[in-house]
């Protein structure tokens, strides 16, 4: 267990060194030079060559990564050309929309893809299982933003029920949150439940064909106790996979779907930066997204060991 | 043999979209660089049959000539992705077991774990927003894929016993890839081939939606659902048509790879819904 660990903490680390080799280098070759384009048209060339020292563009590419790096580990994601005022305060606000609502959106995922899944599985071939399928393949080829602006038009123009968008931010009360970010969660969410759903309904199929299964039922266990105590456990290690890529998906998603619903979350952040050129924001951001993905990833590799104790010997 | 629906469906609507797409380079009921504003948001009526924009452009027409820029931009990330990503995992399996195959690996898993979405808009932000660019976003992230795939199914085939046979008879491991591995995965990458460029019309819509593809005057479903995202409350149908466009064409191409993959290999034809 020890050296799976390690091993894969090496592979964390390199991924995170790569990671952010990759988000520098691209930013690098931006055109424009930030210190210009923040001063405007009129500036005079001293203003924007001191503005390159303050903000440290005049030093050498390396030293530059070197500085970007270290200050992230130490919490500082950099100084904001625009706002000037540090990323990581512009971060702190932000990252409880986006993290809330990717998880808020993995919750009713599993929710709903594990009856789903679990229920066309046991009735395999059958009108129950028909349905699901047909609505697993219709559920993966809506976009997202689409479903949000169809659940927009039901539930907040006509009926009213939701607002259309917005947050009102946690010290206005939980539930009040949790009730804008459901919308925007359920429109993340069901493509997402779609492909659980499915993986779910396989993965119990592959098992629930397996000799052990059938030596439980032999020895008197009825379809129930053979279901809940010896193939779920075995069907869900491809199910934890898919959960781990999901949570990838939806804070990427989630991106896009801050857009629709105006949630003031990274994506905007995002968006607000690239139109601004402003390099340092969208690097430590983007950076930020990567290394919650790829921290998520590793947090799956540890629980697949849990779940399996087989996978430790490998 | 038993019909198989999903196949005949699938092609049926991904044909559709296909002809939509040429049919746009011929005709289009009316000119969507042509600008009608009396005419703007009408409901879907017999002069335009999708109705009409907030610019009075008639929706018909974009949706024909969206149909061309998803289908361009899909096919040519399939294409980078197919081109890359099999030779890749075809040196990989040939080279089994060496650093070579194993650096091959690594950087698939490390391109793997980025989330594809975040860099495709980090991408297309630094390099401008462009349906070009769009294509290299979505592209690079189908290369891991292909490779992957290629890799493992090509990694079995080497295994057979007409493999050793052509190793036997002096053939280079260059050779034995081309003309024995290769021909034996292409079914696998076709079934591949076809959900890739599924997820391929997906993003491009996403990106275009953001406003990170295609930029105006091309045409383009996500673009389409941008216009029509202030609008859908007083012409909701400015939003269910691309959006209906968008999911059809997808569930289609989803339909006909699973519809290919059992007519493919008849060994995995059996109880699949």
């Amino acid at each position: 267990m020890l050296s799976f660990t390690l091993g894969r903490l090496v592979s964390l680390c390199l991924s995170l060194v790569v990671a952010s080799l990759v988000i520098f280098l691209v930013i690098e070759v931006i055109p424009g030079d930030p210190a210009a384009y923040m001063l405007g048209i009129n500036a005079q060339p001293d203003t924007v060559l001191a503005l390159k020292a303050e903000l440290g563009l005049d030093k050498p590419m390396s030293v530059r990564y070197i500085t970007w790096v270290t200050g992230m580990m130490q919490g500082d994601f950099g100084q904001s050309y625009t706002y000037r005022a540090p990323v990581t305060q512009m971060v702190e606000d932000r990252i409880l929309v986006s993290v809330p609502l990717a998880v808020y959106a993995l919750f009713l995922s599993i929710i709903i893809a594990f009856p789903a899944g679990i229920y066309a599985a046991s009735r395999l071939g059958r009108a129950g299982d028909i349905t699901v399928i047909g609505a697993t393949q219709l559920g993966v080829a809506v976009p997202n933003f689409w479903f949000a602006m169809i659940l927009v038009l039901i539930f907040a123009i006509k009926l009213r029920w939701f607002s259309a968008g917005g947050f009102p931010g946690w010290d206005k009360g939980f539930w009040l949150s949790i009730k804008s970010l459901s919308l925007p969660a359920v429109a993340l969410a069901l493509p997402q439940a779609a492909i659980l759903a499915r993986v779910m309904r396989s993965s119990l199929l592959d098992i629930l064909g397996e000799d052990f299964i059938r030596t439980a039922r032999a020895k008197g266990l009825n379809r129930r106790q053979v279901l809940w105590g010896h193939a779920l456990r075995n069907a869900s290690i491809p199910v934890l996979t898919i959960i781990g890529l999901q949570f990838s998906f939806l804070l990427a998603g989630g991106i896009i779907i801050e857009q629709v619903f105006f949630l003031p979350g990274l994506g905007r952040l995002i968006f607000q930066a690239i139109s601004a050129r402003d390099l340092v924001v969208v690097e430590s951001v983007v950076m930020l997204l990567v290394f919650l993905v790829i921290i998520v990833n590793f947090a799956v590799d540890i629980a697949y060991v849990l779940v399996d104790p087989r996978l430790r010997k490998k | 043999m038993k019909i198989n629906s999903s196949l005949i469906v699938g092609l049926g609507l991904s044909l559709f979209f296909l002809s939509a797409a040429i049919l746009s380079f011929l005709w289009t009921p009316y000119d969507i660089e042509v600008l009608d504003i009396p005419e703007k948001l009408r409901s879907p009526n017999l002069l335009h049959l999708l109705g009409t924009d907030h610019l009075g452009r008639d929706i018909l027409s974009m949706i024909l000539m969206g149909a061309r820029t998803s289908i361009a931009v899909a096919m040519l990330a399939v294409g980078i992705g197919m081109g890359l990503g099999v030779p890749l995992g075809l040196w990989a399996a040939a080279q089994r077991g060496t650093w070579l195959d194993e650096l091959i690996i690594r950087g698939n898993d490390i391109i793997f774990a980025f989330p594809s979405l975040i860099i495709a808009i980090l991408i297309t932000a630094v390099f401008g927003s462009s349906a070009v660019n769009a294509i290299l976003a979505i592209g690079i992230f189908n290369v891991p894929v292909f490779a992957r795939l290629t890799r493992g199914a090509a990694l079995s085939i080497w295994n057979r016993d007409f493999i050793l046979a052509a190793r036997v008879s002096g053939k280079s491991s260059l050779l034995i890839s081309a003309e024995h591995i290769l021909p034996n995965i292409m079914n696998l990458m076709i079934v591949q081939g076809t959900i890739q460029f599924s997820l391929g019309i997906l993003a491009e819509a996403a990106l275009s939606y953001i406003g990170l593809g295609a930029q105006p005057p091309t045409a383009s479903w996500g673009r389409m659902l941008a216009d029509a995202q202030t609008l859908v409350s007083i012409a909701p149908h400015v939003a269910i048509a691309p959006g209906m466009a968008i999911i059809l064409f997808v569930l289609g191409l989803n339909l006909m790879g699973d519809g290919l993959r059992d007519f493919l290999d008849p060994r995995i034809r059996v109880d699949r819904a």
